[in-house]
């Protein structure tokens, strides 16, 4: 195998990992916050449809990046009125939700383009524009390193610049800000910031809400970057391997990353089959399909350290006397 | 001084810290708060005594602003004040040490610290402004704690700390401690007590919450009695005496006299050596009990909650593993392996009322019938055909219990959510008591029980005992431990201090003995 | 407290309105998309009611529903959340291949024996791990049955192209089963065969070359009669039998089940065994009562609405079975909308995610509302 493709895979892995790093940052804040959110499926998918609809109706990828945004927002509202103020149960509003995106983003999108559920293929400024980073073409010539910066590092859409540079704000954000130690304490122990006279409910909307903001994000990406346009299921079950690499990550920013780009790495190599005969490993596809599902559970059985979830995680928080 | 708290109103004296006029609060048909009033003057301790369920806390949430009073008023340095909620407590200089303390378990101590009170949307200003005044006042008051520490490895002791720092450092001129010694060592309530005297000497205004009346005695400059959500009197600590202030609190002169005529007893039925517990956080609890039990006696454990009496019920019940040697009936019990659990207890005689029934005894949402087979659903009356529970036996034997026991209403397919405090411990003290066990572990037997279920309950121990069993007995109230055991050991600290005759000792010896003063000395 | 609602209510009005909220968001949905929910309506109860043909083929989904359902609540029961109903019953789907195509079997009913012990077998097993994880390690049940999901879908996918495909075929799936494993269906069914008789255009009934009668092929099959006899067992067992009694208390409070010496390690573990057999088992109806063969995604998203019918039958035998012939409805009546109006089949996701969403998510927004029209009715 030549270094050619080691690139193009290591490309790949970029664009692949991004969608799956948006919506596992959405996790993160969510989850420190105290709430599950097994729903990052249902708004990416929702994300994707209003922005490959709008983007397809406007012409703008931008107009459909906000309305991606919006779709995204609307169902981490409910998920954040079911789970915090009717204290539900936020395991089964997820799960409820997905199914809902599932079959409204099919409904409407037949409805609007009566292609079958896809909106149709997205041209021009409708699509979201790979930019060049500065001195690609200059540093081009220059060994190993100049091909790595000219064909992975740039040319990429740039949401993709924007996953990365997430990675360090949120870090910023929860460990050096005051929103993030109310965030962090909120999802440890929530009476900690009842008593200290800060609302439980507003920090944790606004977590539940930020998790919209990047699943839109995400689902817009998908649709308007990754691809050109939106199709049933396209998201295809990122949600959940997003929520496995949070786990892997151990809800952590900069291990969120790592993780993301790992599962991203197994899904370029799962479209790369010559590539594995190549080099002589014979993985079953299947078989790296399911790789972050299985080390994720590997990570669950405490066999490769041990994940603890932030304590208050999944609990409604009710005051007690 | 008075001048700069001066309202115009109050201008002859200087005003009051904290005044509460006529405060009520109802949950429901339950009035936890009735009319209450208090006056707690600047710079002093004020106590405020009740038993479980008197209605303290309630009162030191609406202070705290978790509930808004029905009716009534708060005065904060004579200023009307509304406390709408947290915030407007700590903006009105009410700091809260809760029972239960309120940290971020895996946050350094400073972050805890900061929390709520940070200054600006940065971390690293707030976290240096407070390094610097958490050492201010670790020199003023005693209050040392590693700021850099995660709390999760502090002892309960320094959490403490914590908790009052935090107070302190949100600029509390009030502060408010809920029952902040059941959980601490005697060394740590005696360091306690040192810090809040140093508070109390700079000014500050403290309300403490028990039901201990010792600490009361030893501590506060006046003393309010709660009594069923009402103030039943306040008084100056040096005019009274725990006598009584005992009085007030229950409502009349003899609580406990129970009718028993001399124990008679028999063979050893339980034999400790040695016994120790280890909990999950790797904290040694007992350490070393050995105790024997005999039939036809009870024998009574007294102590400070947390100094290991849980951890020797659960153990000896089969819900944690411990090592040592327990012999119950001459047969060794399994403390570790796959017969270290409740059938297995049960199949040995040892049946158990657990401290918290609404935890442990019962499940609140089952049925009373369903509770009555909990614990028992092997016993063989229960079954029919090999493979099915016999519910209508199930629900006979309840009807049977139900009348034997009194518990009213006397309907089996009742949830137990649904009964009263005392009628439920009377479900689970009929179910462990009428199985005719060899031994019985009972736990707090009457906590959160009317007077009515409680001579009730009483009753039914002696008689267990008459019957020629034996009784292992734990209370935190010792009245109730006088009144009802034949033999008293008093725990500290997971060991035994020593064993007195209820016809000889008294209260006080009793007192050092829970303490920690060891009998050579004492 | 304050919202404490009479047990009847609680039990029955709740899911009912909760239905009617789902309903209504759906009507909402359609409107907005410039469709009639009156003519939806009447599509849905053509399709899936009114004709013996629509309810042959709304009970064969029911039936594969009250499996699953059954898989959510018994574990519910115990307190786990099994998600992975659809992968258990995936793995199901293999055991039944594989006693149906490699045991030889003389006749259909011992087939069905033989395939149901394959079925709960494998159903169990896919089962087993999430429980142990849960149970020694305390890993949330919730993510690694979900991680099973997927797993599952993995392995049976590789199975399918790389080892049971038979040469020469194409699409991913199995070999036919033999005929002898063939389940009776509806229509061949003494006493039910009647209702499912063709009629030609004046009224007489049709026939075949040889002079028999043709009758209308229906997927509903004796798997249907199993699954009312889970139902019984389930109860019987939840709340007749030591091991239900343990479950239940084991699910009400923890604490209190070691208390009473109930040991969670077995529990969990034989609570989830029972769950995944039981999600196994659907696929006797769908492998082996209507494909007889085994394909890729078989369980086709039954394992899901199980949870939805879970919740909104209350989790308790009765319910299930009640919810389960309403998905039933709604899945065929969605079918019927795909084929005879604009509206697109996904209807039906989007209605079984409302159902979750108000009978387990926002039930407390559900149980006020309630609440208020119970306190205005008394003040009136």
């Amino acid at each position: 195998m030549d270094y050619a493709t080691f690139l193009q895979i290591f490309d790949t892995t970029l664009r692949l990992a991004t969608p799956l790093l948006f919506a596992c940052l959405a996790g993160l804040y969510s989850e420190r916050a105290g709430v599950f959110d097994i729903g990052l499926e249902g708004k990416m998918l929702m994300a994707a449809m209003a922005s490959g609809a709008v983007a397809a109706l406007s012409g703008s990828v931008w107009i459909g990046l906000m309305a991606g945004i919006v779709g995204s927002l609307a169902f981490a509202l409910v998920h954040g009125i079911a789970s915090i103020t009717f204290r539900g149960n936020q395991l089964i509003s997820g799960v409820a939700l997905n199914f809902v995106a599932s079959g409204i983003t099919v409904l409407i999108a037949q409805d609007l383009f009566g292609q079958g559920g896809r909106t149709p293929p997205l041209e021009g400024g409708a699509r979201m524009l790979e930019i060049t980073l500065p001195l690609a073409e200059t540093l081009r010539p220059v060994p190993v390193i100049g091909p790595l910066y000219a064909d992975v590092i740039s040319g990429h859409p740039i949401l993709v610049y924007v996953g990365l540079l997430l990675v360090p704000a949120t870090w910023w954000l929860l460990y050096r800000t005051r929103f993030g130690l109310r965030l962090r304490a909120v999802g440890e122990n929530p009476a900690s910031v009842d008593t200290a006279g800060v609302s439980v409910k507003r920090l944790r909307f606004s977590a539940v809400l930020i998790a919209g903001v990047l699943c839109g994000l995400a689902g817009a990406y998908m649709a308007t970057g990754l691809q050109a346009g939106f199709g049933r299921e396209m998201t295809a079950g990122r949600g959940y391997i997003a929520l496995a690499a949070l786990i892997f990550a151990k809800w952590r920013p900069w291990h969120a990353l790592w993780a993301c780009l790992l599962f991203g790495f197994f899904q370029s190599l799962a479209l790369r089959p010559d590539v594995m005969q190549a080099v002589g490993i014979k993985i079953p596809g299947p078989a790296l399909d399911a790789l972050p599902y299985i080390l994720t559970v590997v990570v669950l059985a405490g066999l490769v350290g041990k994940a603890v979830p932030p304590r208050a995680g999944g609990e409604p928080y009710v005051k007690e006397r | 001084m008075m001048g700069a708290h001066d309202t115009g109103r109050q201008a002859s004296a200087a005003p009051f810290a904290i005044e509460l006029k006529g405060i009520s609060k109802a949950f429901g048909p339950v009035q936890a708060n009735k009319d209450i009033s208090i006056q707690v003057a600047k710079g002093s301790i004020h106590g405020i005594i009740g038993e479980n369920g008197a209605g303290k806390s309630t009162l030191m949430s609406i202070l705290y602003g978790f509930y808004k009073a029905d009716a009534g008023e708060i005065l904060i340095n004579g200023r009307p004040t509304t406390i709408p909620d947290s915030q407007s407590a700590i903006r009105a200089g009410i700091g809260m040490v809760f029972q239960h303390f309120k940290l971020v378990q895996n946050f350094t101590v400073l972050e805890n610290i900061i929390l709520g009170a940070e200054d600006g949307p940065m971390l690293a200003t707030s976290l240096g402004k407070a390094r610097k005044v958490l050492a201010d006042l670790a020199r003023e008051y005693e209050l040392d704690v590693d700021p850099d520490a995660l709390v999760e490895d502090l002892s309960v002791g320094h959490q403490q700390r914590v908790e009052i720092l935090k107070a302190l450092y949100r600029q509390a001129e009030i502060l408010i401690l809920d029952e902040p010694t059941g959980v601490l060592t005697p060394a740590e309530a005696d360091h306690l007590f040192r810090i809040l005297r140093g508070l109390k000497d700079q000014g500050k205004t403290i309300i403490l919450i028990t039901h201990k009346l010792r600490e009361i005695m030893e501590i506060t400059d006046t003393v309010s009695v709660m009594r069923r959500g009402q103030m039943t009197a306040t008084v100056k600590t040096a005019e009274t005496n725990p006598e009584q202030l005992a009085e007030l609190m229950v409502g009349r002169k003899v609580l406990l006299h129970v009718e028993k005529q001399p124990a008679n007893p028999g063979r050893t039925v339980l034999e400790v050596e040695n016994l120790r517990v280890v909990d999950e956080q790797g904290v040694e609890r007992l350490k070393g009990i050995s105790l024997s039990i005999r039939a036809g006696e009870i024998l009574g454990i007294a102590g400070v909650a947390g100094n290991g009496q849980s951890e020797l019920l659960e153990v000896l019940g089969g819900l944690t593993r411990g090592t040592g040697v327990v012999r119950m009936n001459g047969k060794t019990l399994d403390l570790t392996g796959r017969h270290s659990d409740g059938q297995s207890r049960r199949a040995d005689g040892i049946a158990h009322v657990p401290e918290d029934r609404q935890v442990l005894g019962l499940i609140m949402d089952f049925t009373a019938w369903e509770n009555v087979a909990f614990g028992y659903h092997h016993a063989p009356e229960y079954q029919k055909n090999g493979l099915l529970m016999d519910n209508e036996a199930i629900r006979r034997d309840t009807e049977a219990k139900m009348a034997t026991f009194d518990v009213r209403p006397p309907i089996p397919t009742l949830a137990a959510k649904n009964f009263s405090g005392g009628n439920q411990q009377k479900i689970v003290v009929a179910r462990e008591i009428e199985r005719n066990p060899d031994l019985l572990l009972v736990g707090q037997p009457t906590r959160g029980v009317d007077i009515g279920a409680i001579e009730f309950i009483h009753k039914q121990i002696v008689a267990l005992r008459d019957a020629g069993k034996a009784v292992l007995l734990i209370s935190v109230e010792l009245d109730e431990i006088m009144s009802l055991s034949d033999r008293i050991a008093v725990m500290f600290d997971g060991r035994i201090m020593g064993e007195r005759d209820p016809a000889t000792t008294n209260e006080r010896e009793l007192g050092l003995l829970m303490a920690g003063v060891s009998e050579g000395a004492a | 407290m304050m919202d404490k609602l009479p047990k009847w209510a609680d039990i029955l009005l709740v899911p009912l309105i909760s239905l009617l909220l789902a309903a209504l968001v759906s009507a909402l949905v359609l409107l907005a998309i410039g469709q009639s929910p009156m003519q939806a309506l009447t599509v849905m109860v053509n399709g899936a009611i009114v004709s013996p043909y629509g309810w042959g083929y709304t009970l064969y989904y029911a039936t594969s529903f009250i499996f699953t359902g059954l898989a959510v609540s018994v574990a519910y029961h115990a307190g786990l959340f099994n998600i992975g109903a659809e992968g258990q019953a995936q793995l199901g789907g293999l055991g039944v291949a594989l006693a149906c195509l490699f045991l030889p079997w003389p006749h259909w009913s011992l087939a069905l024996v033989g395939a149901m012990v394959g079925a709960a077998l494998f159903g169990a097993a896919w089962a087993a791990i999430p429980a142990w994880l849960q149970a020694k390690r305390g890993s949330h049940i919730v993510i690694t049955t979900i991680m099973f999901n997927y797993i599952a879908a993995a392995v049976l996918i590789y199975l399918l192209v790389e080892v049971l495909r038979p040469a020469g075929q194409m699409d991913p799936a199995s070999a036919r089963f033999p005929a002898t494993t063939s389940l009776p269906q509806f229509q061949d069914i003494p006493g039910l065969q009647s209702l499912f008789l063709r009629y030609a255009a004046d009224g007489t009934v049709r026939l075949n070359a040889e002079g028999l009668p043709l009758y209308q092929k229906v997927p509903a099959n004796v798997t249907f009669f199993l699954a009312i006899l889970a139902c019984v067992g389930v109860w019987v067992m939840l709340w007749h039998t030591r091991l239900g009694y343990m479950i239940r208390a084991f699910g009400k409070s923890e604490k209190a089940a070691r208390y009473a010496g109930i040991s969670a390690v077995k529990i969990t573990m034989t609570v989830m065994l029972i769950s995944g057999a039981l999600a196994g088992l659907m696929a006797i109806n769908n492998v082996m009562g209507q494909s007889e063969r085994l394909l890729q995604n078989s369980a086709e998203g039954a394992g899901f609405i199980g949870i939805a019918v879970a919740l909104m039958g209350r989790n308790h035998p009765v319910g299930v079975f009640l919810a389960a012939i309403l998905f039933g409805f709604l899945y065929q009546g969605g079918a019927a909308l795909g084929l005879e109006t604009a509206i697109p089949i996904e209807l039906r996701t989007v209605v079984q995610g409302l159902v979750i969403l108000f009978t387990g998510a926002l039930d407390q927004m559900v149980r006020m509302m309630l609440g208020w029209a119970f306190r205005a009715r008394r003040t009136v």
